[in-house]
């Protein structure tokens, strides 16, 4: 028997039909997988009595052919999610111990459809990093190394859980949120797919917020197709979350067959720097000429105001982040230092159950929304915001899709100095633009540099052209035959 | 802009946050640090240009923001309301320290 946490989702959704094996094999062969790679620390819960539980209802339905879209399809949920009954940290002390009334939307739509929750992933505290380091419940490991290394590497962040177990096959695929990169850049370090929708697709209600202008949830998953299956289920219109877009969901999966032939692929200028590493450059190019190659006509654009879209984001999401996190006060829910008085309670309960990154993120919000600098900080970001999106909106008027690198660089060491705050956030310049626009982003892994470790290409598309975007995707994928881990495909 | 350590006690007790004295100087540094960096988009011509305050672009605005119908839809679950709360009084209450005299 073939092992089975190395299928794609599409394939163990037809096997699964055919009765080739049960939703509880295919459980048990993950929840194996997840023991013997605890090490890499990608779960902060796991949670085998209620995968096992689920995996036999799903059975049940199979068996009685009412099988949802994902029934039986074992999936980690990032620990931003709340779960109904299970602990929700958002990787922070100060939610330490929180357990869930209620289900987030997007996870009750997974479990509606019949999926397997295996566990609750880690991230950085409150999704706030590049590289989750700044977990309070320790550092996540990529699967990958460096030929010839055996030193560790960061999976990225904010996801890096989901996407250090969607690559190691301890979950067929993951939930993620994407602020200003966190879904994309985890995906393109650890070789898999990473999808961040529209804003407004998937309802953000029940997930831990950051920044809510810019916060989406989104699809982890090994191959295109996967990513596609796992949208369709996690989006759609949700009363409770009033950005939620009242749209009808297209079917993601039809569009991936229908190639790039006469579509018209933007390259913008402003992502190749001086100095942009060559063989991030060389991998760009050579998506081009896949693009090229499968009928698409390339066309030089500019996006004038890219420049400008990391220190716009670091006003932003911190001023956002700040007013967010103001509900952390040790009264109804989390953490709590005893304090004489009640001002005296919440300055200790923070300080205590913050850690550093968070805290530099709300004093920076708190400033840049105080009086006498709102206009000048937060005011004058939200009007350089307005130019990045119109930017954007420009170019579609010539273009179908843009095809850029998704990070700078490849993976670097776990244990590497960290100590500029402002150069780990460079890790997002090509992710934080799409953010701030609200427009379509996925990465697709796309080769490997001269150490081994995985490179991927951004594809962007208009607000809620994901199929276009998704179309390009797979030409990509195709072309690139990509060596994922432990021979998945 | 460089910040002093009188702006990062202001700032800190805002946001209820308590910060050592001892680490007042090297938060000082390093929220300097951000904050010069984030200075550059002064540089950026933002005349005639109106704010864009959400997640939405507002002009090419797809779909508005919808008025619920304004009726109640859940409640009367005080108890799961209390069960995560640190400090739980009977009769449905949040415990804080004393705040009335």
């Amino acid at each position: 028997m073939t092992d089975l946490t190395s299928l794609t989702i599409a394939a163990a959704r037809d096997q699964l039909a055919k009765k080739e094996f049960t939703a509880l094999e295919l459980t048990e062969a993950h929840l194996a997988a997840m023991d013997k790679a605890k090490d890499l620390n990608a779960f902060i819960v796991t949670t085998p009595e209620i995968a096992r539980e689920r995996a036999k209802a799903a059975d049940a339905r199979l068996q009685s052919g009412k099988a949802g879209a994902l029934e039986g399809i074992p999936l980690g949920i990032k620990d931003l999610f709340c779960t109904e009954g299970v602990q929700t940290t958002a990787a922070s002390h100060i939610l330490e111990g929180f357990k869930p009334p209620y289900e987030s939307t997007v996870s009750q739509k997974l479990r509606d459809a019949g999926s397997v929750m295996l566990g609750k992933l880690n991230l950085d505290e409150f999704a706030m990093g590049s590289s989750n380091m700044t977990s309070y419940f320790g550092k996540v490991k990529s699967p990958w190394k460096a030929k010839g290394r055996s030193d560790d590497l960061v999976p990225g962040g904010s996801s890096g859980g989901s996407a250090a177990s969607v690559s190691a096959c301890l979950a067929m695929g993951a939930t993620g949120t994407d602020t200003g990169g966190s879904i994309r850049q985890p995906a393109a370090f650890c070789g898999i797919v990473g999808v961040k929708p529209t804003y407004g697709r998937c309802s953000r209600w029940g997930i831990v917020a950051f920044a809510s202008s810019l916060d989406q949830a989104g699809p982890m998953t090994r191959t295109v197709r996967d990513a596609a299956i796992m949208l369709k289920v996690m989006c759609g219109h949700d009363p409770k979350d009033s950005t939620s877009a009242p749209l009808s969901v297209p079917d993601f999966e039809a569009v991936l067959k229908q190639g790039v032939k006469g579509l018209r692929i933007g390259i913008p200028k402003e992502y190749r720097p001086d100095g942009l590493n060559a063989e991030v450059a060389a991998l760009w190019d050579q998506g081009i000429q896949w693009l090229r190659d499968a009928g698409a006509t390339t066309i030089d654009i500019s996006l004038p105001h890219t420049k400008s879209a990391l220190p716009t984001y670091y006003i932003v999401a911190p001023a956002e982040a700040s007013s967010n996190l103001a509900r952390y006060d040790g009264v109804r829910f989390g953490q709590r230092v005893e304090g004489k008085t009640l001002d005296e309670m919440y300055a200790k309960t923070r300080a205590a159950g913050f850690g550093t990154e968070v805290k530099r993120r709300i004093l920076i919000g708190t400033y840049v929304l105080s009086a006498g600098y709102y206009d000048a900080y937060y005011l004058k970001a939200q009007k350089v915001r307005a130019l990045i999106a119109r930017d954007f909106n420009e170019a579609f008027e010539k273009c179908d899709a843009i095809l850029t690198p998704t990070a700078p660089t490849a993976a670097f060491g776990l244990n590497d100095k960290q100590d500029d705050p402002v150069a780990m956030y460079l890790n997002d310049v090509f992710t934080v633009p799409a953010s701030l626009a609200g427009i379509p982003g996925a990465s697709v892994p796309a080769g490997l540099n001269k150490d081994g470790l995985p490179l991927g290409l951004q594809v962007l598309t208009k607000r809620w052209d994901e199929e276009t975007m998704f179309r390009v995707c797979q030409v990509l994928e195709d072309a690139a035959q990509f060596p994922l881990l432990k021979g998945a495909r | 802009m460089s910040l002093d350590k009188a702006t990062v006690r202001r700032i800190a007790t805002l946001a209820r946050i308590e910060v050592p004295d001892a680490d007042l100087e090297a938060t000082a540094a390093q929220l300097s640090g951000i904050l010069s960096w984030i200075e550059q988009l002064s540089e950026v011509d933002t005349s005639n240009v109106a704010p864009m305050s959400g997640g939405i672009d507002m002009e090419s605005i797809s779909t508005k923001p919808r008025w619920r119908e304004d009726k109640v839809t859940d409640g009367g679950q005080t108890e799961k309301v209390l069960a995560n709360a640190p400090d739980p009084q009977d009769g449905g209450f949040f415990g804080v320290p004393k705040v009335v005299e």
